[in-house]
């Protein structure tokens, strides 16, 4: 099971002069849960679009299954959720999911049972014959996750895919996760809640393009004396900020 | 299978998107009934003199729809003519048919030579190689009619919305971010392009169909040709139609930047297709005409409904407008490594 799934090595990425990922170093395993924390404009989707084959690096390679991307067979192990919904307004959600798992070479009955088994798992399953345009924000989200889930991908990537959803649901979706974490599926979440930071096994904090931070959430919170993920946060970046070559202070906890 | 999954989204597309659809076949057809209008006043029955012609031969003739009058002399008729009083005269010189046409209304000079057309036909059967002089006291031959023009508009129609409409929907897949989900799903770039030119193929051959049809049987076009021939020359025109507003829809951010390529892209199209006489474009421009896919198209449908051109005369045509798509698909594949490397 420590089998390594995602190896990004060095990677780094200039827009122009802009670097926006500079030399981060990361390893995700089979069957762990792998949350991205950091700031907006961070650089967290900039990360997940590397791991799916959307962007290259400008230095450092990324591996998906010990294969170097981009590759498209790796592609087709992906499950992947942007973070803008990429759905068809004009069709029916039916017929979007119909879509993608034709893509994905999905047919028959086996593509209905998949259809039916995701939809349930962001209980939209009374909607489906909705018209995509009709749809709610919380329910473009989740469908778009369902999307995701519908190949039974071994990696799936979600880029902040529980924005706009509420507790319950938020709840009842992280319970699937879980589920899927039990039969081996690599998930790598970016967020910037705190709280669903807690839920993932390992974090990596990202800050202006580096990896302040990488560990267990317990782990994270220890190091920096803090009750919550969102203190350390404050503590790595905070210090991050006043001096960006300093080590990490833990003197303070209570920046705010 | 992703190749067909990607057609039947677009056409179900496309079928959800009723004023779309409306647009691509209605439009057309609306404009086409306008300058059928504007160009055959319906039903103009002309005044023509007649100038001495021998009885036996009025006796042939179909003298049906039109207003005649007899003249004894060129210079009566011709004073009629200047005053209006006749939209043309006909007369033999060296036992030649020949006629003079006032001139200076194009839809008039239409049904004159319609007219004298059918009038004609029963001398033409014992005598076919007489050609009629055709002379014009005001204006020149230049005076075109809607059968002239009308098979450049057929081609410009079909390619000026189908460019709009595929450029547009690719640019929205572009900017709704779902290109770039179809690119992080294991369809390969050219399956994007050929999906896209199968599913609007589909949808524009019955659009071209329809459009064709109706100018032809219901607008009476002239049509000397097969209607075959129109149709595949439409369904090229579409086809490069849609693979180059889908390549210019990556130079653009939203839809109004894709309408800005309308001057720019279609309209000296339009200059350059045969609208206007191409004998009489200033030579330093007329190297536009040839590098743009509505001339060719223009060409084979004139040939064909025109000129009854067949497989032979039009081949050329075919190839090229063939050729652009051709190319026009590559640059697409090529456009989309701006996504995704592979
Ligand atoms: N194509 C691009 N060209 C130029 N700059 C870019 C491009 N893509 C991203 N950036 C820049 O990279 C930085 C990181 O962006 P990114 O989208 O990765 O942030 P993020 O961490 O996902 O933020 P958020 O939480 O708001 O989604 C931003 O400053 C952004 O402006
Ligand atoms: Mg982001």
């Amino acid at each position: 099971m420590e089998e390594k799934i995602v190896t990004i090595h060095n990677v780094s990425r200039s827009f122009g002069k802009h670097q926006v990922l500079k030399n981060i170093s990361l390893e995700m395993k089979s069957g762990e849960i792998f949350g991205l924390l950091g700031p907006s404009g961070a650089g967290k989707t900039t990360i997940v679009k590397q791991l799916v084959g959307l962007d290259l690096p400008s230095e450092g390679e990324i591996y998906l299954f010990q294969e170097k991307m981009p590759n498209l067979k790796l592609i087709e192990k992906t499950g992947y959720m942007a973070q803008s919904d990429a759905l068809y307004g004009e069709l029916s959600a039916k017929e979007n999911l119909e879509f993608f798992a034709a893509l994905y070479g999905l047919k028959g009955a086996k593509r209905k049972k998949r259809i039916k088994v995701v939809m349930e798992t962001v209980s939209l399953s009374e909607h489906i014959n909705k018209l995509v345009s009709t749809y709610s924000g919380g329910m473009k989200r989740r469908l778009s996750l369902a999307i995701a889930l519908l190949h039974q991908p071994q990696l799936l990537i979600l880029d902040e895919p529980t924005v706009g959803i509420d507790p319950v649901l938020r709840k009842s979706i992280w319970n699937a996760f879980y589920e899927l974490k039990e039969i081996g599926t690599t998930i790598i979440v970016t967020t910037h809640v705190m709280d669903e930071a807690e839920k993932c096994d390992r974090l990596g904090m990202i800050r202006d393009g580096r990896l302040i931070a990488l560990g267990t959430p317990e782990e994270l919170k220890n190091k920096t004396n803090s009750t919550s993920i969102e203190e350390a946060f404050l503590v790595y970046g905070g210090a991050g900020n006043e001096n960006k070559r300093s080590s990490h202070s833990n003197s303070s906890a209570n920046y705010s | 299978m992703r190749i067909n999954a990607l057609v039947i989204r677009i056409l179900r597309q496309i079928i959800r998107d009723k004023r779309t659809m409306a647009l691509l076949i209605f439009a057309p057809i609306l404009v086409l009934s306008m300058l059928y209008l504007v160009f055959n006043g319906d039903d103009y029955i002309p005044k023509i003199g007649f100038v001495d012609i021998p009885e036996q031969i009025q006796d042939q003739l179909n003298l049906d729809d039109a207003e005649i009058t007899q003249y004894d002399s060129i210079h009566q008729a011709k004073k009629a003519l200047s005053n209006h009083e006749l939209d043309a005269y006909f007369l033999f010189e060296n036992q030649k048919p020949s006629v003079v046409l006032e001139g200076s209304d194009p839809s008039i000079n239409g049904s004159v030579m319609k007219w004298m057309q059918t009038a004609l036909k029963p001398l033409q059967q014992n005598a076919p190689q007489k050609e009629i002089a055709v002379d014009y006291l005001y204006g020149s031959s230049e005076m075109r009619q809607f059968d002239y023009i009308g098979p450049i508009l057929l081609g410009f129609f079909i390619f000026f919305f189908v460019f709009l409409i595929a450029g547009v929907s690719f640019l929205r897949e572009r900017t709704t971010g779902t290109l770039e989900r179809l690119l992080s799903s294991p369809l390969r770039k050219w399956e994007i392009v050929m999906g896209y030119v199968i599913g609007f193929g589909i949808f524009t051959m019955i659009q071209a169909t329809i459009i064709a049809w109706y100018s032809i049987y219901v607008l009476d076009m002239m049509m000397e040709g097969a209607f075959g021939y129109v149709l595949l020359i439409t369904l090229l025109v579409s086809l490069t139609a849609l693979t180059l507003g889908i390549l210019l829809s990556s130079f653009a951010n939203n839809e109004l930047q894709m309408i800005q390529f309308i001057p720019l892209v279609i309209v000296p199209q339009v200059f350059f297709s045969g609208l206007f006489n191409l004998e009489t474009v200033s030579s330093w421009l007329s190297w536009i005409g040839p590098i743009t896919p509505l001339y060719y198209a223009s060409e084979a449908l004139r040939g064909v409904m025109i000129k009854g051109y067949g497989w032979d005369m039009i081949y050329k045509d075919l190839l090229i407008l063939f050729g652009f798509s051709l190319l026009f698909m590559i640059l697409n594949i090529a456009a989309l490594r701006k996504y995704r490397k592979l």
